[in-house]
């Protein structure tokens, strides 16, 4: 129990981008368009949240996470115009552009660093976001703004349930006189958002820099915790931390002596085999919204 | 992926229908011209790579640095004459083509799986499983000249196979989304490898004892040939997979099925076509081609085995290849080609001061342009509906009102 105390602040901190992300990803997808480009919005978004708060620390300072956060949430909006774009108005493959988009936030971060700062990686910033209370860090209590928000806007609220309808029944929802495009625009623009600021969130809590590393997947686990949370904001956060977890368990493993004896190999891979397992165990059952990754078409019926 | 494209509608060659007199006939023309264009899957691919070229022409531009040092860069890297200097070295062709070799095989892997109607995002996790155990085969097996070798690659694609044909399996067992599956494994593969490599008597942290010389793919004739370069049997190989790749998609009842199933898995599993089965043989071929890729890096490019310090990123790249090639045999080849030019250019950019991070980010266009074609079909054909409506509802006393011809018209998709 003190050992599981012990860890839940890192818990918390390796789960909070995962459940931002996840939010944003759940946002889209509800909508009819999956997001596989997490990943790349959410380096997008460390890259700019480093670089920013790399450069205003002597002059904001505490301020400064803040606003790095804010540019790297404005980052990933602006990135993930490109999926809204080709996705939304032209109704290409969701997953094409958002695999492009993957590949490019592998090239544009570091080209830019090498701009920037002459090297493949941002230069490190000297102190990066302070935990309150209890070591735990503030990003925890974005995560819960986010996921309150989420679920008050998607369940409780008629944009919600607008938006809701065009994941499952496009055609019956334009034919109620919602505009499907602008729906999906939004939605799209509000997961690039939100996996700009898990990603800023992750490097200005885990680690000084943002190098090609920092992301490491955690993204794409994001995307499999929408469909191993059902699409549902609370089976959606239930996932996000159980794979926060795991993450803080390979990290943390190192301290307690009857684990350390196992290979560090077999904690870093556990989050992705949890993934994998109930990606298997919970699939099968149509619990997607029905419209999801097709284009719009008024047209079709 | 690539090749439903060229089923979507809109992107059937057919007769166009010719623009109405009363119309202007210039526009039309115009219009019948750029459908033609966009209906050619080739043409479409050359756009697309040249404006991925162009926007990283504009990047570099953009950030103060000299885009004709890296159309140098790509020069020198593709004929090896190195303009600055006046140098002419063969090494940096077959470089070339050595860069090129694992590249092609991946994009093939994921081409096979795309035919089929999956998408293998597990080319990387595939690659790493086959690198693996081309190592260890290379380590433990008997050191007989040629044999060691060749089962040290036989070993390889079939530890891809597995890696691949497990994804296929969970897809037709569960109907688990193989994006997520591929992406969990390529993770799984890397911890793994990195775990049971440093497992080998010898080995420290970043690589294990030189593997012998019996079942390395080096060819001293291709090293003399292109003066001292990386460039190995493996290429035969790359090469080979290129014609067994269109045999088997064009010419064989097994490649028929798999696109059948790509096309419309409800009309494949209805005339008799075991829908389930052809996910799992399409992804173990998909899976034993970036396996291979993984044993020509292993055994051509290094002459120990590495403990992986990070993805290598081939898999991905083989996406991009595959996108670029429409997934057909002739058409991966040559975009491998193009994308090994890119990546062997990487060097030669950061010596002339262009960052070499511009070659992924003209990949990552590409895709992204890749995606931008799939939607200018669907405008082309929206647009074609139209002309066709306002045709009807210009020919005096037509059978039919415009709504009956958008409505045909629509049936016919």
């Amino acid at each position: 129990m003190r050992d599981f105390i012990l860890i839940l602040p890192s818990v918390l901190m390796m789960a909070a981008p995962i459940l931002i992300a996840a939010m944003g990803g759940l946002v889209s997808e509800r909508s009819g368009v999956s997001n596989i480009a997490l990943e790349g919005l959410m380096g997008i978004g460390a890259f700019t949240a480093a670089t920013a708060h790399y450069f205003m620390e002597a002059g904001a300072g505490p301020a400064s996470v803040w606003l790095a956060l804010a540019f790297g949430l404005l980052a990933g909006m602006a990135v993930s115009l490109i999926h809204a774009f080709a996705s939304v108005s032209l109704g290409a493959d969701q997953v094409i552009s958002g695999t492009g988009i993957n590949l490019l936030a592998i090239g544009v971060p570091v080209f830019l660093s090498q701009i920037i700062f002459r090297m493949e990686r941002t230069q490190p910033f000297r102190i990066g976001m302070m935990p309150g209370p209890g070591g735990v860090y503030p990003t925890a209590y974005v995560a819960l703004v986010v996921v309150l928000l989420t679920w008050y806007v998607l369940y409780k609220r008629p944009l919600g349930l607008r938006l809701r309808a065009c994941g499952e029944h496009p055609q019956a929802a334009a034919g109620a006189g919602i505009d499907v495009r602008a729906m999906r625009y939004g939605a799209v623009l509000a997961s690039g958002a939100l996996a700009g600021l898990a990603g800023a969130c992750l490097v200005l809590t885990q680690t000084i820099q943002y190098t090609q590393n920092t992301i490491n997947g955690a993204g794409f686990i994001a995307l499999a915790a929408v469909s191993f949370g059902r699409w549902l904001p609370k089976g959606v956060t239930g996932a996000s931390l159980l794979f926060g977890g795991a993450v803080a368990l390979a990290i943390y493993m190192v301290n307690v002596e009857a684990l350390r004896r196992l290979p560090p190999e077999f904690f870093s891979v556990l989050p992705y085999l949890i993934t994998l397992v109930t990606l298997v165990a919970f699939s099968g059952k149509d619990w997607a919204p029905q419209a999801i990754g097709k284009a719009f078409d008024k047209g079709r019926s | 992926m690539a090749k439903s494209i060229k089923n979507a509608p809109g992107a059937t060659p057919g007769p166009t229908p010719a623009a109405p007199a009363a119309a202007k006939p210039s526009d039309g023309a115009f219009f019948t011209r750029l459908e033609a264009f966009a209906a050619s899957d080739w043409r479409m691919s050359l756009l697309v790579v040249a404006l991925g070229f162009l926007a990283g022409t504009l990047i570099v531009l953009a950030v103060g640095r000299n885009p004709a040092n890296m159309f140098a860069a790509l020069l020198q890297a593709m004929t090896g004459w190195d303009l600055t200097r006046g140098v002419f070295n063969v090494r940096y062709v077959g470089e070339w083509l050595a860069i090129s070799t694992p590249l092609i095989l991946t994009g093939l892997s994921m081409g096979f799986a795309a035919r089929a109607g999956l998408f293998n995002i597990g080319a990387e996790g595939q690659y790493v499983v086959g690198l693996t155990v081309a190592q260890f085969a290379a380590l433990f097996l008997p050191q007989i000249p040629v044999l060691h070798a060749v089962l040290c690659v036989l070993f390889a694609a079939l530890g891809g196979a597995a890696w691949g044909g497990l994804v296929g399996w969970l897809k037709a067992r569960f109907n688990a989304s193989e994006v997520v599956a591929t992406i969990m494994l390529n993770y799984i593969a890397f911890f793994l490898s990195r775990w049971a490599t440093m497992r080998i008597p010898g080995a420290n942290t970043f690589r294990t004892p030189n593997l012998p010389q019996s079942a390395q793919l080096d060819a001293g004739y291709l090293q003399r040939l292109t003066n001292g370069s990386n460039l190995n049997y493996g290429f035969f190989i790359a090469v080979a997979c290129v014609v067994a790749y269109w045999w088997i998609m064009e010419r064989t009842r097994l490649g028929f099925a798999l696109r059948a199933t790509g096309m419309n898995k409800d009309a494949a599993q209805a005339s008799g076509i075991n829908a389930k089965r052809s996910a799992v043989t399409s992804m173990a071929i998909a899976g034993a081609f970036a396996g291979l890729a993984g044993a020509v890096v292993a055994l051509g490019s290094f002459n120990y085995g590495r403990v992986l310090a990070g993805q290598d990123n081939y898999g991905f790249t083989g996406i991009a290849v595959a996108l670029v090639g429409n997934s057909t045999g002739l058409g991966v080849g040559l975009s491998g080609l193009l994308f090994g030019l890119l990546a062997s250019g990487q060097p030669l950019m950061q010596s002339r001061g262009i960052p070499k991070e511009i070659t992924l980010i003209i990949s990552g266009l590409v895709v992204v342009f890749v995606s931008l074609r799939a939607g200018l079909r669907v405008i082309l054909a929206w647009k074609r509906r139209e002309q066709l409506v306002a045709r009807v509802a210009a020919a005096p006393g037509g059978s039919g009102s415009p709504e009956d011809a958008a409505a045909s018209d629509a049936g016919e998709e």
